[in-house]
């Protein structure tokens, strides 16, 4: 195939030309693990998993299943924040399909203003979905100057599907920093490195 | 013909594969290291890929001992906790991908110019590039280790959020996975451009031997996959310095995404790494059945499929982070189809070897040890597909037992069964054909000692990547450490077989095995000429070689 010079430059280009083909589609690959982000994003929304951070429809006229009871547990951390957070009540016992509002209670013990966003976990994993939240401290970022405190609601129904098995859900927030690129009207406020 | 007479008349009849006697006007063979640093030469890059997989091999393998020493009783006795983390994290990131990958390179390398008949590669300068990209790469992850607290403990799959938290090395690691996926890319390209437009006269594509196939599928595979792991440890890096979300569930991100786009990556990746293997064994089978290989179009069908079905079952590696179960679903049935394609390769050579005249030399024992244990490894990977059973043994050493039956016993036998098989080719010398069987069967035997017995700690419920573990998995975990110190000792005497048969072996025919009939043996002497086939070889009607 490169009898002769002609031949050689000619398999010389056509070379070149793959080259700058194949290097343009490992470009377009490379684009397309970041096309991924937004893609999984919808994708989180369209079926309904993943939803932290937004209020949750609740089921039309649910009846309150007054023949059992389900208690919730509730737990509190932060990640390498100085805030202490912890529930005003360790547990509540509610009926499913009641609707129920409890309270967290929050303090900056460091020196700075810090920004923080709380992220939900439930156990067990399959109760998560019967969780309905109506209002919630975690949809939005809580920003604390030094040494304030505050209290904040979470409403929500335990939606009556859930299954007869589970007696226990246990409810947990951890609040973490919310990186500088992402914090409103904080450029001035200097950040105590997390540690 | 006449070029492998023309060429023959210009080889050497003793060890040195590289002798200098054969200048090209346009092609200069310098001498001492530069001939090695600057080269553009296949034979040598294929020669230096092979000898850089060789040494990550040990530093892998000592990892990978210093392991089974702590897994050796309960308790802990010799190493800390993050230690021990850090060493499966690199003993897994050594393996993969200064290794395994490495090695099958070294041998497209050495293999695809002179299967197809071509000069070299298509891209000779970039060839070295992507080979000298390696080291440096191989001295980040090595540097990782010495960076304040220690080597990120992170697990191979590097999954946020602990990468987005760890240490120093988290950033060497990364910038090492992006040099190392350049190398990759380069290399792929230059096969694929090779493959594709460098063919003799003659050579058509569906006569190529099944090697240069399988790897032209690979590359393709690479090319597509490895810029999708660039672009996670990308946001990995970006979210651990530049304040982007990605995987940050506070900012808005999420963990699980990056599960999702590594292992869109991962999987092709595994394919990666057997793929090249399957070509491997479908030289050895045919040569020492003496019989062509069995359903050639089947095989190069076969391997597409394997190829595309690749991209579409990548969450079987996370069927517990909380799928739809319509999804994993989806993702069952698929992984499950990718048995069929599987079954047809093995259905083949086990074909191949039917009423064949079968001799049992170095390669082909390690060709049958491929076949029998990897099929195994893909049994168990029949059953980890099935939802509710991964669930259950989810990240138990069920799992490593799996992946060590598919990557040790299938992509490092392959590899052992293609250096015989090649050697007497390369070198122009043979190796001592006892030693080569004392090799297989010691690694044969050592190999499922220490690994057989983890598919039962697995089922049993241990968990991987933990140091400690409770009484009664001790018993299964001794042996399984005993067998692994078999292993690795083994090793040294494959490395002291390649050292005698380079320095003082016998000397190899051209043809050293008869029933071997791609280019390389029917056309090249041994060893070959440093440039072979500079004008192209004179292919008969059927094509020198075909798989029918």
């Amino acid at each position: 195939m490169n009898q002769g010079g002609a031949n050689t430059s000619l398999i010389k280009r056509i070379n070149r030309q793959m080259l700058v083909r194949l290097s343009f589609f490992a470009l377009v690959m490379f684009g397309f693990g970041y096309a991924m982000v937004p893609y999984y994003k919808k994708f989180c929304e369209a079926t309904g998993i993943n939803n932290l951070l937004q209020p949750d429809r609740a089921a039309v006229n649910t009846q309150v299943d007054k023949s059992r009871w389900v208690t919730l547990e509730f737990d509190a951390n932060t990640h390498g924040m100085p805030w202490s957070f912890a529930p005003v009540q360790r547990s509540v016992r509610v009926h499913p399909g009641e609707m129920t509002q409890v309270e967290f209670e929050i303090k900056n013990n460091g020196a700075n203003t810090l920004v923080g966003q709380a992220i939900p976990s439930y156990g067990p994993k399959h109760g998560a979905a019967f969780v309905k939240k109506l209002e919630c401290f975690c949809f939005k970022q809580q920003v604390l100057a030094a040494g304030e405190s505050r209290q904040m609601p979470v409403q929500f129904v335990i939606d009556a599907a859930l299954p007869a098995s589970v007696t226990t859900l246990t409810m947990s927030y951890t609040f973490f920093e919310v990186p500088a690129a992402d914090k409103k009207n904080a450029a001035a406020v200097p950040l105590e490195k997390a540690g | 013909m006449s070029t492998a007479t023309h060429d023959a008349t210009h080889g050497h009849g003793h060890g040195d594969a590289h002798g200098h006697d054969h200048d090209h006007a346009h092609d200069h063979k310098p001498t001492g290291a530069m001939r090695w640093i600057g080269s553009t030469n296949h034979k040598d890059i294929g020669t230096m890929y092979l000898w850089f997989s060789f040494t990550m091999f040990l530093v892998g393998g000592v990892m990978a001992l210093i392991i089974r020493a702590e897994l050796f009783q309960p308790g802990l006795q010799i190493v800390k906790p993050e230690f021990f983390n850090s060493m499966t994290t690199y003993h897994g990131l050594i393996m993969v991908f200064g290794a395994i990958m490495p090695a099958f390179v070294g041998f497209a390398n050495w293999l695809i110019p002179m299967q197809i008949g071509a000069p070299d590669m298509a891209f000779p300068r970039m060839n070295n590039l992507s080979f000298w990209l390696l080291p440096p790469a191989a001295m980040l992850l090595v540097a990782a280790q010495f960076a304040p607290g220690g080597g990120a403990g992170v697990g191979w799959t590097m999954y946020a959020p602990l990468t987005t938290q760890a240490g120093p090395a988290m950033d060497l690691t990364i910038f090492a996975v992006h040099v190392l996926g350049m190398s990759s890319i380069m290399g792929s390209i230059n096969i694929i451009t090779t493959i594709l437009n460098m063919r003799a006269p003659g050579m058509t594509l569906m006569k190529m031997p099944l090697f240069c196939w399988t790897w032209l599928i690979t590359a393709y595979l690479l090319v597509a996959s490895m810029p999708v792991l660039a672009g996670a440890v990308t946001m990995t890096l970006t979210d651990r310095h530049f304040g982007t979300n990605f995987f940050n569930a506070a900012g808005g991100g999420d963990p699980v995404l990056y599960q999702h786009i590594f292992w869109f990556f991962g999987h092709p990746e595994v394919y990666i790494i057997a793929i090249p293997a399957f070509g491997v064994i479908s030289q050895i089978i045919p040569a020492f059945s003496r019989k062509p290989l069995f359903g050639y179009a089947s095989m190069v069908y076969a391997t597409a499929s394997i190829a595309i079905l690749s991209f579409l079952v990548w969450a079987h590696h996370m069927y517990t982070v909380g799928m739809p179960v319509e999804t994993q679903l989806y993702f069952m049935y698929a992984t499950t189809l990718i048995a069929i394609p599987t079954g047809v390769k093995v259905f083949n050579w086990v074909a191949t070897m039917w009423k064949g005249s079968l001799t049992f030399e170095t390669p082909m024992l390690f060709a049958l040890g491929f076949l029998f244990l990897f099929s195994l490894g893909g049994f168990t990977g029949l059953v980890l597909s099935i939802t509710p059973v991964d669930v259950q043994i989810h990240d138990t050493y069920y799992v490593v037992a799996h992946f060590h039956y598919v990557m040790v016993a299938g992509a490092l036998f392959s590899a052992f069964g293609g250096i015989y098989f090649w050697l007497p080719k390369w070198t122009g010398r043979m190796y001592d054909e006892t030693l080569g069987k004392w090799h297989f069967w010691l690694s044969l035997i050592f190999f499922n000692v220490t690994f057989f017995v983890q598919h039962f700690l697995g089922l049993a419920g241990m968990p991987r990547r933990v140091p400690d573990y409770a009484l009664q998995f001790a018993e299964f975990n001794a042996i399984s450490s005993v067998g692994a110190f078999g292993f690795g000792l083994s090793q040294l005497l494959f490395l002291y077989i390649v050292i005698k048969c380079i320095t003082s072996g016998e000397k190899a025919q051209d043809r050293q095995w008869e029933g071997a009939d791609s280019l390389e043996w029917t056309h090249l002497p041994s060893p070959p000429p440093y440039h072979s086939f500079v004008t192209p070889p004179a292919l008969d009607a059927k094509g020198a070689h075909a798989g029918h």
